[in-house]
C-alpha cells in the first residue's frame, strides 16, 4: 500500500513475488515462538495461576495446593506480629538503594557525557575513559558483591586500613549498620551502572543536529542556555528511556544484595529486597506466595514496561519511515 | 590588561583541569577494587591478616594452585559449566534472534505487525516473574539439574531480536534477496549463506552481550541446580559468602573471584571498541 506512493512500474511483479514467499516468514519465526511459549508464555500463565492457591510445604509435608482467590494478596498485605507489612518495607528497600545509586548514576552520566561531546573542551583519552567506566557493567554482580564482602569485612583490607588512619573504632563494623549496607549497595550499583548511561546518553547528544548548537550560540546563548534550551529537551526522550529502563532493573535488584548479606538483608532486613523477597518463598517452596509476589513485580515492571515500549516503537516508526522517504527519493 | 580571549583560554584551563580531575576520580573508583581484588589474590592468608597493602606479594601461584584444587568448591569445574551454558547460549541468541528478524524483515505474511508489536511489548518483562512458573515446570518435566532450560530459552531474546531487526533494515536491502531468489537459492540457503555473513558485526557484538549475561546469571540457574558436579560460577561464589568465614584460607577467597570474572575480563580488554560500540546500537537513538 505505502509502495504504491512511490509510483514504481516494478511494483506489481514485486508484489506478486512477495505473495508467493510470504508464507516463508512463518518458518523463520516458529522457533521463536514455540520456546518462548513454552519457557515464558506458559511459565507466566503458571505463576498467575498459582497466586490464587495455597501451596507450600510444612516440615515434610505439602499443603494445597488449594484454591484461596486473592488470599495470598490479601496475606501479602496483612501487617505481620511486629506490625511491618514485608512487602511495603522490601519495596521501600529496594526503591531507597536503587534511588541512592541512581541519583549519582544519571548525575555524572549526564556531566561525562556532556564533557565528552564538548567540542571546547575536547577531552583526549576518551577511549580510555570509556573502556575503564563501562568495565564494572560486565563484571558478574555476584563476583563483584562477594569483593566488596571480603574487603569491607571485619578482617578486610579497608576496615585495617580505615582503623590504622584512626577514621573508624576497631569495633565497627561495615555490616552492622543500615546506611553503610545500603550505601555499599548502591554504590555498586552505581559503579556497575554509570559508564552504561554514560555511553548512552553521550550516543544521544552525538545524534542531535550540530547546527543546532551552533545557531544557538550564534544568537548568543551561553553553555548553560545551550544546555537547558537545546541540549536537555532534545536529550528527553533518550533520558527517560535510560531513567525507565534503570528504574526495570532496580526492581529486579537481587544478586549484589543477596550475595552481600547472604540473602538476609542485614542489618534487621533493611537492605532485603523485593525479588529477594520473591527468592525466598521459591527457595522454600512457597509457591501460593511467590506466585502473588510475581504478579506484584510483573503489573509494576508491565507498566513501566509499558512505556518503554511506546517510545521505543515510536521511535521505530520514525526511522523507518525517514529511511522509506530516503529510499523514495533514490528511486 | 588582559583581553577576553586570554580570560576565555584561562577559563577554559581550569575547566579542563577540573573535568580531567573528576574523570581520574572516577577512573580511580572503578579500578581500586579491583586493584585490591589483584593485589589480595597475591597474599598468603597471614598477610591478608596483617591489614592493608596496595603492593602485590610473591604468593599469587600458591593461591591459583589452591583455589584450583579446592576440594569443597571445585571451581575449573564450575568455569566449564558456566563456559558451556554460555557458548551455548550466545549461539543459539544470536542465530535465531537473526532468523525471526529476518522472517519479520524479508517477509510480508500475514498477522506480521502483530507478531512484532508482541514481541516489543514482551522486551522489558524481566525473567524473575515468570521464574515461578517455569521452575515448577522444569520441576514436573524433571529437567532441574539439567542445562536444558538454561540454554534453550535464549531462543527467544526479545533485545537481540530487536537489535538485530534493526541492523537488518541499515544493511540488508531486500533487492539482494530476490537476486539470490533468482539465482535459484532457496529461502533458508539465503539466509545462512548470504544474509548470515552481511549480519557478522552484528551477531559478534550479541555474542559477547549473550555470553557475558549468561555468565553471571545468577538467579535462576541458583533454582535450578543443585547438584555440586553441575552448578556455575555464580552459584559457586555465592556459596563463597554462606560458607563458614573463619576457616576460609582468605587468598583463596580472592583467586575464586578473580578466577569468577576473568574469562569476562579479558574478552572485554581485547573487544572493549566494538562492546561499546554495541552499548548504543540497541538502544533508543537521537
Amino acid at each position: 500500500m505505502k509502495k504504491h506512493a512511490n509510483g514504481s512500474g516494478r511494483l506489481p511483479d514485486r508484489q506478486l513475488k512477495s505473495v508467493s514467499y510470504a508464507k516463508w516468514g512463518y518458518f523463520f519465526i516458529i522457533p521463536f515462538f514455540v520456546v518462548y511459549i513454552c519457557f515464558t508464555l506458559v511459565p507466566q500463565f503458571l505463576t498467575i495461576y498459582n497466586s490464587f492457591f495455597e501451596n507450600y510445604r510444612d516440615g515434610l509435608n505439602e499443603i494445597g495446593p488449594n484454591y484461596v482467590g486473592l488470599d495470598n494478596y490479601e496475606t501479602l498485605f496483612t501487617a505481620d506480629s511486629s506490625g511491618t507489612i514485608r512487602i511495603l518495607k522490601y519495596t521501600s528497600n529496594t526503591m531507597v538503594m536503587w534511588f541512592i545509586g541512581a541519583l549519582p548514576q544519571f548525575v555524572i552520566a549526564m556531566l561525562l557525557a556532556i564533557f565528552f561531546t564538548s567540542a571546547r573542551l575536547n577531552i583526549k583519552g576518551q577511549g580510555f575513559f570509556k573502556t575503564v567506566i563501562y568495565m564494572p557493567n560486565l563484571i558478574m554482580a555476584a563476583a563483584f558483591s562477594m569483593l566488596f564482602f571480603t574487603l569491607f569485612s571485619r578482617v578486610g583490607p579497608i576496615q585495617a586500613l580505615l582503623v590504622e588512619k584512626g577514621w573508624i573504632d576497631a569495633s565497627f563494623d561495615f555490616f552492622s549498620h543500615r546506611i553503610t549496607v545500603r550505601g555499599m549497595i548502591a554504590m555498586m550499583n552505581f559503579l556497575m551502572w554509570f559508564g552504561n548511561t554514560t555511553i548512552v546518553l553521550m550516543a544521544g547528544i552525538m545524534g542531535i543536529d550540530q547546527s543546532l548548537f551552533e545557531s544557538a550560540t550564534l544568537d548568543g546563548a551561553n553553555a548553560w542556555q545551550v544546555f537547558f534550551r537545546v541540549t536537555l529537551p532534545l536529550l528527553m526522550p533518550i533520558f527517560v528511556y535510560c531513567l525507565i529502563t534503570a528504574m526495570i532493573g532496580g526492581i529486579q535488584m537481587f544478586d549484589v544484595p543477596q550475595v552481600l548479606t547472604k540473602g538476609n538483608g542485614a542489618p534487621n532486613e533493611t537492605t532485603r529486597t523485593l525479588v529477594m523477597y520473591l527468592n525466598g518463598y521459591l527457595a522454600n517452596k512457597n509457591y501460593g506466595m511467590a506466585g502473588a509476589i510475581s504478579v506484584i513485580i510483573f503489573i509494576v515492571t508491565g507498566a513501566l514496561g509499558g512505556v518503554v515500549y511506546r517510545m521505543l516503537s515510536a521511535q521505530y516508526k520514525d526511522s523507518s519511515r525517514q529511511r522509506r522517504q530516503r529510499k523514495g527519493d533514490v528511486i | 590588561m588582559i583581553s577576553d580571549n586570554t580570560k576565555g583560554k584561562v577559563k577554559l584551563t581550569v575547566l579542563r583541569i577540573i573535568v580531567y580531575a573528576i574523570l581520574a576520580f572516577l577512573v580511580f573508583l572503578c579500578l581500586f577494587f579491583f586493584y585490591l581484588m589483584i593485589v589480595n589474590s597475591s597474599r598468603s592468608n597471614a598477610q591478608l591478616a596483617s591489614g592493608f597493602t596496595l603492593l602485590p606479594k610473591e604468593n599469587f601461584f600458591t593461591n591459583l594452585k589452591n583455589a584450583w584444587n579446592d576440594a569443597s568448591i571445585n571451581i575449573p569445574r564450575g568455569m566449564l559449566n558456566s563456559l558451556i551454558i554460555a557458548l551455548a547460549t550466545a549461539v543459539l541468541t544470536t542465530y535465531f534472534s537473526a532468523l525471526t528478524a529476518y522472517g519479520i524483515h524479508a517477509y510480508d505474511f500475514k498477522g506480521k505487525r502483530l507478531v512484532f508489536t508482541f514481541i516489543m511489548a514482551v522486551m522489558m518483562i524481566p525473567a524473575q516473574v515468570s521464574a515461578l512458573g517455569f521452575v515448577q515446570m522444569m520441576n514436573e518435566l524433571d529437567l532441574t539439574n539439567n542445562y536444558i532450560p538454561l540454554i534453550i530459552p535464549g531462543i527467544a531474546a526479545p533485545v537481540v531480536f530487536f537489535y538485530m531487526k534493526q541492523y537488518m533494515e541499515s544493511v540488508l536491502p531486500l533487492d539482494l534477496i530476490a537476486a539470490a531468489r533468482i539465482d535459484g537459492s532457496g529461502e533458508f540457503h539465503t539466509f545462512n549463506f548470504i544474509v548470515l555473513p552481511l549480519l557478522k558485526p552484528a551477531i559478534a557484538v550479541q555474542m559477547i552481550f549473550s555470553f557475558v549475561s549468561s555468565w553471571n546469571n545468577y538467579f535462576i540457574p541458583a533454582l535450578l541446580l543443585d547438584k555440586a558436579e553441575l552448578k556455575t560460577v555464580p552459584i559457586m561464589i555465592a556459596q563463597l559468602r554462606s560458607a563458614d568465614y573463619s576457616k576460609f584460607d582468605m587468598g583463596k577467597v580472592y583467586m575464586f573471584i578473580l578466577l569468577a570474572i576473568l574469562p569476562v575480563l579479558i574478552t572485554y580488554i581485547l573487544l572493549s571498541k566494538s562492546i561499546i560500540k554495541g552499548v548504543t546500537a540497541g538502544s533508543v537513538k537521537g
